[in-house]
C-alpha cells in the first residue's frame, strides 16, 4: 500500500524532522512571550495591560495564514527583515514561519496563564507582598509557579495545536511536512494512502505529547 | 522649674521613640463608602492593642492601611519615625518590617512548611540561607510545628497553618504583628492553640495590633481596646474597663450582642 514510498526520492523523515523544530523553536518562544504577555495583563502598570489586552484581542482573533503570510511577504520581502541569513536554503521564511507562530501562539499561552493566575488565591499573593517581595518577585516566587501547573493542561493543547498549525508555513515555501505531502500527492496520485501516512505522522507526535503532559498535569498539582 | 523644662525638653526630643505606629487623620473611601474616617491612633513600642467591632467597621481595613495592602485618600501613617511610602523599592522595606497574619492563614500552597518560612529572610533580606533555615526551625518549634518542617500546607490542620503563618511572619524579625482575625477561620479547638502563641509573644514584648473578637485573649494580653464602628474610632479603652464598663451606647450594644452567645 505504501510502495510509493521512496524515501530515496522523498526526505520523509527531513520534513517531519522540521516540523519538529518549527513546533519546538515556536513552543520555546511563545511560552516566554505569552508569560511575558500574562505578567503585562496582570501588572498594576495600566500602559502595560492595556497593552497585554490589545495584544491578545488582536492576534488571537486573525487567521494564522495571514499572520504567517504577513511575516514572508511584509517582513521578508518588503522589509528585507533577513533574521541571520547564513546563505543555505531559505532560512529566512524559516525564521520567519517561526516569528509568526510565536506572535500568534503567545496569546493563547498568555490566556491559559492567566487563567492559571486566577486559580492562585489572592490571599497567597497578599501575604507575599506583605512579607516586602517586590511585584516581580510575587510573580515568579509565588503566582506563577502554581499557575504553570494549574495549566499544564491546556498548555498541552495549545504545543498540539501549535505542531498541527506548523502546517501553515508551506504556505511560505517551508519544507516541513505538508509541504512534502502536496509534493508527494502531486507526483503519485495516490491520496488517500498519502494523507493517511502524514496523518499517522503526526499523530505520532502529537500523541505521546498529550499522554505526557497530562500525566505531568496530574504529577504537578498544587494540593489546596 | 529647670527640672521641671529639663524632663519637657526630653520628652520633646524624643516623644516618637516610643511611638511606633502613628496613624494622623487617616481617610479612606471604597467609591461612595467612607470606611475609615478620620482615624488617629498611635502605637506604642511593646503595646498590644486589640481592635474590635461589628463587622463592616473597617477593622481589616484599617489593618491593611498600616503595611500598604490598602493605599489610603488622606492623612498620615507612620512606621518607626518613617512616614509610609507611596510604592516601590521602600514601600517593600518598610512591609517587611510589618508582620501580617490574615484570617485565611495565606501560606503558600506549592512550598512545604519550612520554605514558607524561610522566603522572606532569602529574598527579602537576603540574609545566609543556612542562618535561616536555623532560625526557621527554631520558630517553628516555638510555635510547636517543628515536626510538620518538610510537609505541605495543605497537609497541616488550620490551628497548625496559622501558627506556621505566624512564624513565617516572625521570620522577617517584625517591628510590629498585625493579625486580622486570626482565629476567626478556626475549629473551636484549635482556637486556643493560636492564641496561646500570641499570648506568649505579647509577654515577650512584641508589638501588636490584633482584630479579633477573642475577648478572653483580650483581658488576658491587651493593654488597650480600640472600638470600631462605622469607620470610626468610637472608645479607647484598658480592657477591663472596656468590657466591664463600656462608656458609649455603641459599644454596650455591641458587647450585649456579642455575649448574648
Ligand atoms: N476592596 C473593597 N472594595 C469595596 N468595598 C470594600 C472592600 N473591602 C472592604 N469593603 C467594604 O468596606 C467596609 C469595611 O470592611 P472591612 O473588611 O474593613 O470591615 P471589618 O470591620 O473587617 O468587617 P468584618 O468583621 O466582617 O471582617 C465593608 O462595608 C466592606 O464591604
Ligand atoms: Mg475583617
Amino acid at each position: 500500500m505504501f510502495d510509493f514510498l521512496d524515501l530515496d526520492e522523498y526526505d520523509l523523515f527531513g520534513a517531519f524532522w522540521t516540523t519538529i523544530q518549527l513546533t519546538f523553536f515556536a513552543g520555546v518562544g511563545s511560552l516566554i512571550w505569552g508569560t511575558v504577555l500574562a505578567a503585562m495583563r496582570v501588572s498594576p502598570v495600566p500602559v502595560m495591560r492595556a497593552f497585554g489586552t490589545a495584544y491578545v484581542n488582536i492576534f488571537r482573533n486573525i487567521p494564522l495564514t495571514l499572520i504567517i503570510v504577513f511575516c514572508s511577504i511584509g517582513l521578508g520581502q518588503t522589509l528585507r527583515v533577513t533574521m541571520f541569513t547564513d546563505g543555505s536554503v531559505d532560512p529566512t521564511n524559516y525564521r520567519l514561519a517561526i516569528l509568526g507562530f510565536v506572535v500568534y501562539t503567545s496569546a493563547f499561552v498568555c490566556e491559559a496563564l492567566r487563567s492559571g493566575i486566577n486559580t492562585v488565591p489572592v490571599g497567597q499573593a497578599e501575604a507575599a507582598r506583605a512579607l516586602g517581595l517586590s511585584f516581580s518577585q510575587v510573580l515568579r516566587l509565588i503566582v506563577l509557579p502554581q499557575a504553570f501547573r494549574s495549566v499544564i493542561a491546556p498548555l498541552a493543547n495549545i504545543l498540539i495545536a501549535l505542531t498541527k498549525n506548523t502546517t501553515v508555513a508551506s504556505a511560505i515555501g517551508v519544507a516541513e511536512a505538508a509541504a512534502l505531502m502536496s509534493e508527494m500527492i502531486e507526483n503519485e496520485a495516490q491520496l488517500i494512502p498519502i494523507a493517511l501516512l502524514f496523518a499517522l505522522g503526526f499523530i505520532i507526535l502529537t500523541l505521546p505529547t498529550g499522554l505526557l503532559l497530562g500525566w505531568v498535569a496530574k504529577r504537578m498539582a498544587v494540593k489546596r | 522649674m529647670s527640672d521641671a523644662s529639663l524632663t519637657k525638653e526630653i520628652e520633646d526630643a524624643a516623644p516618637l521613640a516610643e511611638d511606633l505606629v502613628i496613624l494622623d487623620g487617616v481617610n479612606k473611601h471604597f467609591g461612595a463608602l467612607h470606611v475609615l474616617q478620620d482615624i488617629n491612633l498611635t502605637i506604642k513600642r511593646g503595646e498590644v492593642v486589640v481592635v474590635i467591632g461589628p463587622s463592616g467597621s473597617g477593622k481589616s481595613t484599617l489593618c491593611r492601611t498600616i503595611n500598604r495592602l490598602e493605599t489610603i485618600d488622606s492623612g498620615t501613617i507612620t512606621i518607626d519615625n518613617n512616614p509610609l511610602p507611596a510604592e516601590g523599592r521602600e514601600l517593600a522595606r518598610l512591609r517587611a518590617d510589618v508582620g501580617m497574619v490574615f484570617q485565611s492563614f495565606n501560606l503558600f500552597a506549592h512550598k512545604t512548611v519550612l520554605q514558607n518560612v524561610m522566603l522572606g529572610p532569602i529574598k527579602v533580606r537576603r540574609q545566609d540561607k543556612a542562618q535561616v533555615e536555623a532560625r526557621a526551625r527554631m520558630l517553628l518549634d516555638r510555635v510547636g510545628v517543628g515536626s510538620q518542617a518538610d510537609k505541605y500546607p495543605a497537609q497541616l490542620s488550620g490551628g497548625q497553618q496559622q501558627r506556621v503563618a505566624i512564624a513565617r511572619a516572625l521570620a522577617m524579625e517584625p517591628k510590629v504583628m498585625l493579625f486580622d482575625e486570626p482565629t476567626s477561620a478556626l475549629d473551636p479547638e484549635m482556637i486556643n492553640e493560636v492564641l496561646e502563641v500570641m499570648r506568649q509573644l505579647a509577654s515577650e514584648g512584641m508589638t501588636m495590633v490584633v482584630v479579633t473578637h477573642e475577648m478572653g485573649f483580650a483581658r488576658s494580653a491587651a493593654n488597650r481596646v480600640v472600638f470600631m464602628a462605622d469607620g470610626r474610632i468610637v472608645e479607647e479603652a484598658d480592657p477591663h474597663q472596656f468590657f466591664d464598663n463600656p462608656r458609649s451606647d455603641r459599644a454596650r450594644d455591641f458587647l450585649s450582642k456579642i455575649l448574648a452567645h
